[in-house]
């Protein structure tokens, strides 16, 4: 118990330090002013939660082949924190675009991308609720899951290309573009700092996934005597 | 019907356990079938039955446990697991199934239905080979007709040509008989009857006393996944069947 | 090569079965039409607009009648249980996908060319002079929704509400598809049509993707 206050601890410092960056370490964009700076949260929560959604590829071809109930609460949680970051993406979004757009929604290619991507991951937790026998549950979601995963680069990839065929005011200016190297730091310690969060989130709910397999198994025993 | 040639092949079951979420279909199951014995499986619905049989035949995985197909040669301790946990082998090459549904195609003739299984399993010869199943199953008139207008005794016929395709050393059959006049049940007691004397290892699951259940020589009982009998003397073997089945 | 003798065979049997009922291509024909012309009326379709929607509403069109053609793909199998048959008779598993993944392909194909005369006429769109191009973005895009949907018919035929999820998986997976192929047949269709390389080499990447994706892991999709 202490072990996990103590992590909780750690992670809520990073946070509130990478925050802190955000608002003054990193100057002050020059055409964008102060809003811009929601574009560290942004950011480091979409690599977040594409590295989440990588776990719970890797878990579910896990689970294929080893059929390990571990796997399958791995892969449901890795599924649900990566949900979480990608919301986080598709609200920040707008909240960043509406001042200097003046709209809420740019057809903007990564956020459209992101859109569909938490589009497929919505179908794969309603995958799980709507096949009832557990086994069958846990190896569908996850062949779907590697489906989906393998899917997302060809989101990406296609709805970029389609974009510069028309193109759409980019939320965030290219990442990649003139960033300050104050800015890259600022950026690499929010996303490290999300990974933390993403780690806590994951063992969190993973714990919860694993206490009721475990009870399920608990109860199949009690059945067999 | 023609006497084929059979590697006499039996069927070890260990520890064999089927869980589907919450439900043990199937608890420590460990028995061993000999080849050339002719088995009945009783037991209430839900018991395990069919589970078991589908597991024998490579369509369902078990939770845990391994089924090998030692041959009479006694190759057992050697002999490659046909299903367990992480993977299963088809069983087809060794045993056929006939199972309450007929798993053939009803917009299909029967003659096309048994071309195509034929021709997937690599049936060397395989018209000539249908034709002569479908004489021997008595259909070889009907062979143009689709399956939609057979009756079910006819279905039944078709499945059984089906599996036996591929000349199976072991026939694997659940409640053959379900949905069969008193003819159809004869007919496949005296089918039964001639593959069980020419060497063919036979596991059916059955529901009481009959022309059929009485070819078994040996029979298992099972209760909510558990073999609570299992006997080959002969009385005892009738009393098995003839338990009353809720 | 027994896969290729098994997928014919297999490939045999879904055309024989479905050239006797015909009841998906009358039926997947009807509801294209259906839909188009649906669109039509919501979109007024001038000469310049339609050039515009007219790809994006085709594909749309297609895209929904497969997501409904593809359910009795495997549940279909269900009857008789011919599916453990299938199962028992084949030695490799991705024969079943793969003869019907190409059955599904040919009637998605039928219907597109049948709707495409129908297409020209209600959008004012020329085709003839960019046929076989877009023979080709058709022929790319339904083998791109086949082999996707294929793969899901046989998640959603064991499980609940399986109408509606088989087009829930599908849309979304399929939206790179969707998006190429818009794209390349907005270029033939344009005033000075062009074949939009990176569009047909898109649908080729994730056919190939999706293909060798179904060819590891088809067979734990038939497990029971």
């Amino acid at each position: 118990m202490k072990k996990q206050v103590l992590a909780a601890a750690i992670v809520f410092l990073l946070v509130a330090a990478a925050a802190y960056g955000a608002f003054f370490v990193a100057p002050t964009e020059r055409t964008m002013g102060p809003i811009q700076r929601i574009f560290y949260l942004h950011v480091s929560s979409a690599w977040t939660g594409l590295c989440a959604f990588f776990i719970c590829f890797v878990a579910n071809i896990l689970y294929v082949f080893r059929r390990q109930p571990q796997w399958d609460w791995l892969s449901i949680s890795a599924a649900e924190v990566g949900l979480v970051f990608t919301t986080v993406v598709l609200v920040s979004g707008p909240i960043w675009a509406h001042p200097v757009w003046g709209i809420w929604w740019t057809w903007d290619a990564r956020l459209t991308s992101t859109f569909i991507l938490w589009l497929l991951y919505m179908c794969f937790l309603l995958l799980r609720t709507l096949v009832e026998e557990p086994d069958r549950r846990a190896l569908f979601s996850a062949l779907f899951g590697i489906f989906a995963f393998l899917d997302v680069p060809l989101v990406f990839g296609s709805i970029r290309w389609w974009r510069t065929q028309h193109p759409q005011p980019v939320v965030m200016g290219g990442s990649g573009s003139g960033l300050d190297p104050t800015m890259w730091k600022v950026l690499f310690f929010s996303w490290f700092a999300m990974l933390a969060l993403m780690a806590l989130l994951l063992r969190a709910r993973y714990a919860m996934e694993a206490a009721r397999g475990e009870l399920e198994m608990v109860r199949h025993e009690a059945e067999a005597v | 019907m023609t006497s084929p040639r059979f590697s006499p092949t039996g069927i070890r079951f260990e520890n064999i356990e089927k869980r589907y979420g919450g439900l043990a279909a199937l608890r420590r199951i460990r028995f061993e079938i000999a080849a050339g014995e002719c088995v009945a499986l009783a037991g209430r619905n839900g018991s395990g039955k069919t589970t078991l049989l589908r597991i024998a035949a490579g369509l369902v995985r078990p939770s845990s446990g391994e089924l090998t197909f030692p041959s009479a040669a006694g190759a057992s301790a050697g002999a490659a697991p046909v299903a367990s946990k992480t993977k299963t082998v088809r069983a087809q090459a060794t045993a056929g199934f006939v199972a309450h549904a007929t798993m053939v195609y009803d917009e299909l003739t029967a003659e096309e239905n048994l071309l195509l299984f034929a021709r997937l399993q690599q049936t060397p010869d395989a018209a000539s080979r249908v034709d002569k199943l479908l004489d021997e199953v008595g259909l070889f008139d009907r062979r143009d007709s689709l399956v939609r207008t057979f009756s079910r005794g006819m279905r039944q016929r078709v499945a059984i040509a089906r599996a036996l395709l591929h000349e199976p050393s072991i026939l694997l059959l659940d409640e053959p008989s379900t949905g069969l006049d008193p003819q159809g049940v004869a007919w496949l007691a005296a089918t039964l009857r001639q593959l069980r004397d020419a060497g063919c290892t036979i596991l059916m699951s059955l529901h009481g006393e009959s022309e059929i259940s009485m070819l078994a020589t040996r029979a298992i009982r099972l209760d909510a996944g558990l073999i609570v009998a299992d006997t080959r003397a002969g009385a005892e073997v009738r009393s098995i069947l003839t338990f009353a089945d809720a | 090569m027994s896969l290729l003798s098994s997928t014919t065979a297999l490939l045999g049997k879904e055309l024989r079965t479905e050239f006797r009922s015909r009841e998906l291509l009358t039926t997947t024909v009807v509801f294209i039409l259906m839909v188009i012309v649906l669109f039509s009326f919501t979109f007024d379709p001038t000469y310049n607009e339609s050039r515009r929607f007219g790809p994006g509403l085709l594909w749309l069109a297609f895209l929904f009648a497969a997501s409904l053609m593809l359910q009795p793909c495997f549940l279909r199998e269900q009857n008789n249980d011919t599916l453990s048959a299938l199962r028992l008779s084949v030695s490799d598993p991705f024969a079943i996908f793969l003869a019907k993944l190409v059955a599904n392909t040919l009637f998605l194909l039928f219907t597109e060319v049948l709707m495409l005369p129908v297409f020209a006429i209600l959008y004012n769109v020329p085709v003839l002079r960019v046929l076989p191009q877009l023979l080709l973005v058709f022929f790319l895009g339904s083998l791109g929704v086949s082999i996707a949907g294929t793969a899901l018919s046989a998640i959603s035929a064991q499980a609940r509400m399986r109408e509606l999820l088989l087009p829930l998986l599908l849309l979304p997976l399929l939206t790179p598809v969707l998006v190429a192929s818009t794209q390349v047949t907005v270029g033939l269709l344009d005033a000075s049509p062009y074949l939009e390389w990176k569009g047909v080499g898109f649908l080729v990447v994730f056919d190939v993707i999706f293909l060798t994706a179904l060819w590891l892991f088809g067979e734990y999709l038939l497990e029971e």
